[in-house]
């Protein structure tokens, strides 16, 4: 998972050092939580006065800790934020140019819908007239008018959130935070709170940060979107960008839905995979390099004659979605693929599949097989992992107790186990990918390690396993 | 005819033995406070014991001093046990959950033997009874029934309205005032009521840490009554006590029912 060409550092220095461009700065930040994770790792972000970004990952990535850093509600461990180009990592959040909007609203109970959004003014010490004709523009500008002396929970969902928003907007922030707002409304209430805040982004012209899980609503408002995962950036680009080309698995798999398949770089322009050579736009990446494939499940066109496609397949499963159409399909070679489509292809027709060679985004493989460092301990075995593994006594007889040895396994060769307590070492299931013909997870160890298996099996996010590999899988060398 | 599983499930018919130790237990007492309270010792209506409550100089000075003491003890309590709240439900401090548990711990046994166990310590220690030992006395029995109250309310609010304010620009002290205080106050009511009310009707810590020298309007009463004769002047203590206790309550309740939307 962890990508050692951090993206963000990468976007960082593509851009010019201006600090007077950036209305944020978050260098290097670090944030380790009291049981010694990390909730955010080396996160580096620069927002321009205006930007609407939107910071988005699967829950528990680190999203609102940096949020909250920002805020000042937390402090970061270690790294720098400036505001406007002044270091504000320490500065208590009463003090920063920033106002939050939070998730749950935190609208005070004893005060009324005026009192509520006056609140911040009047700490200001603004002078009382100026409080009244700025509240009204902030209510206005909410939809809100009429509702001043309301109690606040006697408000809907939604106008609770208008009255929040007013409640920040009012103080004429530099910044504008954001907590996943909409989280607790309904579909259709958020689809009108998106574009609201879409339209008083455009009206204020104030940078907006917005934290949110959901990928559709992150491709909707920004300018700029961050992919967080873990408490790593992983992506940094517009929504576009971060669609059409992810720059890893984690970001194809999370944004949208994808075909991710393993392949082989031939050449430049030329990329091999389900058994079928590709023409391609991409170049660089070496020649018989191997490579992941992603191709969305609309940019594979359907022709009633199988003979024309580049891929032959059987419709398994066909779905109305309203729009689209959305069918599974199953290659000769058992590769299974998603793909949309305006008509309908009934389960168990033959087609043919085309794919356009800018539809066909490649990106290179994080690893090829699992590498530990370990050592050879007695009774022919070698520890990594914090656990003792079984060697071929032949390979073993090559080596002695207390060498260093650097351990290489196949994502293949690793077996997962039903009952834990058959596996070496236990851990459970914490990312899955499903490539095709295969799924790809990660088991991340009790100890804490992570481990790739490639497995036809079918497991959830979570699952507890144990896990095998047999001495003969187990490749050793020297360190 | 109406069958007898009929009677034992009916609703109404659970309801009578709870009727029946309301009406032995609550309301007779009531009536008999009123009854004595306007009659004279052989029965015959008078409202004699009322005109010698307002011109016994040693009833009224006991009665005002006695709401002076409650309401020394209720400020004194809510100094105190507000901080202690306070810090017990902040997570900021961390304090443990011992420490809770101490607060609450003397909760568990009958105030008598506490106090009792307190006349022993100062008699110990060689502290002298009196107004201090009673204040202390009292405090000491009382401060749970404060802090629990408001640690409560304090424990309940919602975090992020602390940093809602911080955010909208208010420092730590005026978060304070303007956020967190408004909205223990119902804590802070019932905490009130639930240390003033006893306190004021109190008798048997006053007479213990004050070797019976100081005379609380509960020991007046307690004296009047066990001396027979002026059973129907006890009467009138007792019932003059209930109305002032009946009007800090409501002034409690509906303080309390605003906070939470005036319901009732």
């Amino acid at each position: 998972m962890q990508n050692p060409n951090c993206p963000a550092q990468g976007n960082v220095a593509s851009q010019p050092q201006v600090s007077g461009d950036y209305i944020i700065e978050v260098k290097n930040v670090f944030k380790q939580f009291e049981d010694g994770k990390f909730a955010l790792n080396d996160v580096s972000l620069s927002v321009k006065k205006g930007e609407f970004v939107t910071i988005l990952g699967p829950s528990g990535c680190g999203k609102t800790t940096l949020l909250r850093c920002i805020a000042g509600f937390q402090v970061a461990s270690s790294g720098d934020i400036l505001l406007k180009g002044e270091d504000v990592t320490q500065t208590p959040p009463y003090k920063r140019p920033v106002n939050t909007v939070f998730q749950k609203y935190a609208l005070f109970p004893h005060l009324n819908v005026f009192e509520n959004v006056a609140f911040g003014l009047k700490m200001k010490k603004v002078e009382k007239t100026t409080i009244a004709k700025k509240v009204k523009a902030a209510l206005k500008m909410a939809n809100l008018t009429g509702y001043e002396d309301r109690k606040v929970d006697t408000l809907s969902g939604g106008q609770q959130q208008r009255v929040a928003i007013a409640r920040a907007i009012v103080n004429e922030p530099e910044v504008l935070l954001l907590d996943e707002p909409l989280s607790a409304l309904d579909l259709k209430m958020r689809h009108d709170m998106q574009i609201e805040l879409k339209e008083l982004h455009d009206k204020l012209g104030i940078t907006f940060i917005y934290v949110t899980h959901d990928q559709e609503e992150a491709l909707t408002l920004s300018d700029r979107v961050v992919v967080m995962s873990e408490g790593e950036i992983q992506q940094i680009g517009t929504p576009t960008d971060i669609y059409n080309e992810p720059i890893n698995c984690f970001v194809a798999d999370f944004i949208g839905e994808s075909n991710i398949l393993s392949g082989t770089m031939i050449c430049d322009r030329k990329v091999r995979f389900c058994g079928h050579e590709f023409d391609c736009v991409d170049e660089g990446f070496g020649e018989m390099m191997p490579v992941d494939v992603v191709i969305r499940p609309e940019d594979i066109y359907i022709l009633d004659n199988p003979e024309k496609g580049q891929l032959q397949g059987e419709v398994q499963s066909c779905i109305f979605k309203g729009v689209h159409y959305e069918m599974r399909v199953l290659t000769p070679d058992h590769f299974e693929f998603l793909i949309q489509d305006y008509h309908e292809f009934l389960p168990g027709r033959k087609i043919g599949m085309l794919v356009k060679p800018e539809d066909i985004q490649i990106m290179k493989k994080e690893r090829l097989f699992n590498t530990f460092e370990g050592e050879i301990v007695k009774n022919n075995k070698v520890n990594f992992l914090e656990a003792d593994w079984d060697l071929d006594p032949e390979v073993a007889a090559q080596f002695e107790p207390g060498d260093k040895v650097r351990v290489e396994v196949e994502f293949a060769d690793v077996d997962l186990q039903d009952y834990e307590e058959e596996g070496t070492l236990t851990g459970e299931v914490h990312f899955i990918l499903y490539k095709g013909d295969h799924y790809h997870l990660t088991i991340r160890t009790d100890e804490g390690y992570d481990i790739h298996v490639n497995t036809q099996d079918v497991w959830d996010d979570g699952d507890r396993v144990g896990v095998v590999i047999l001495p003969k899988d187990i490749r050793v060398s020297k360190l | 005819m109406k069958k007898l599983s009929d009677i034992a499930s009916s609703r109404h018919t659970w309801a009578w033995p709870y009727i029946l130790f309301l009406v032995l237990f609550v309301v007779l007492p009531l009536v008999l406070i009123a009854f004595y309270a306007f009659t004279t010792a052989d029965g015959r209506f008078t409202v004699q014991n009322f005109l010698k409550f307002f011109t016994h100089s040693e009833a009224i000075s006991t009665f005002v001093y006695s709401v002076f003491i409650a309401v020394l003890n209720t400020v004194i309590c809510l100094l105190l046990g507000y901080p202690a709240a306070y810090i017990m439900a902040n997570e900021d401090y961390r304090t443990p959950k011992v420490m809770a548990m101490l607060f609450i711990l003397p909760m568990w046994i009958n105030f008598l033997l506490r106090t009792v166990a307190t006349v022993e310590l100062f008699n110990m220690i060689g502290f002298k009874l009196g107004e201090g030992a009673l204040l202390f006395g009292l405090c000491y029995d009382y401060l749970p029934f404060m802090i629990y109250p408001i640690y409560n309310t304090l424990q309940k609010m919602d975090r992020s309205l602390v940093e809602a304010a911080g955010d909208l620009g208010a420092n730590r002290a005026k978060v304070f005032t303007k956020v967190i205080l408004p909205l223990s106050m119902p804590g802070v009511y019932s905490g009130i009521v639930m240390v003033f009310m006893p306190t004021v009707s109190t008798f048997a810590i006053a007479e213990l840490l004050t070797h019976n020298n100081i005379k609380l309007f509960g020991s007046l009463i307690q004296d009047y009554i066990t001396t027979s004769d002026l059973l129907n002047y006890g009467a009138v203590l007792s019932l003059i006590l209930l109305v002032i206790i009946g009007i800090t309550s409501f002034f409690g309740s509906t303080e309390d029912d605003s906070q939470k939307g005036g319901l009732i």
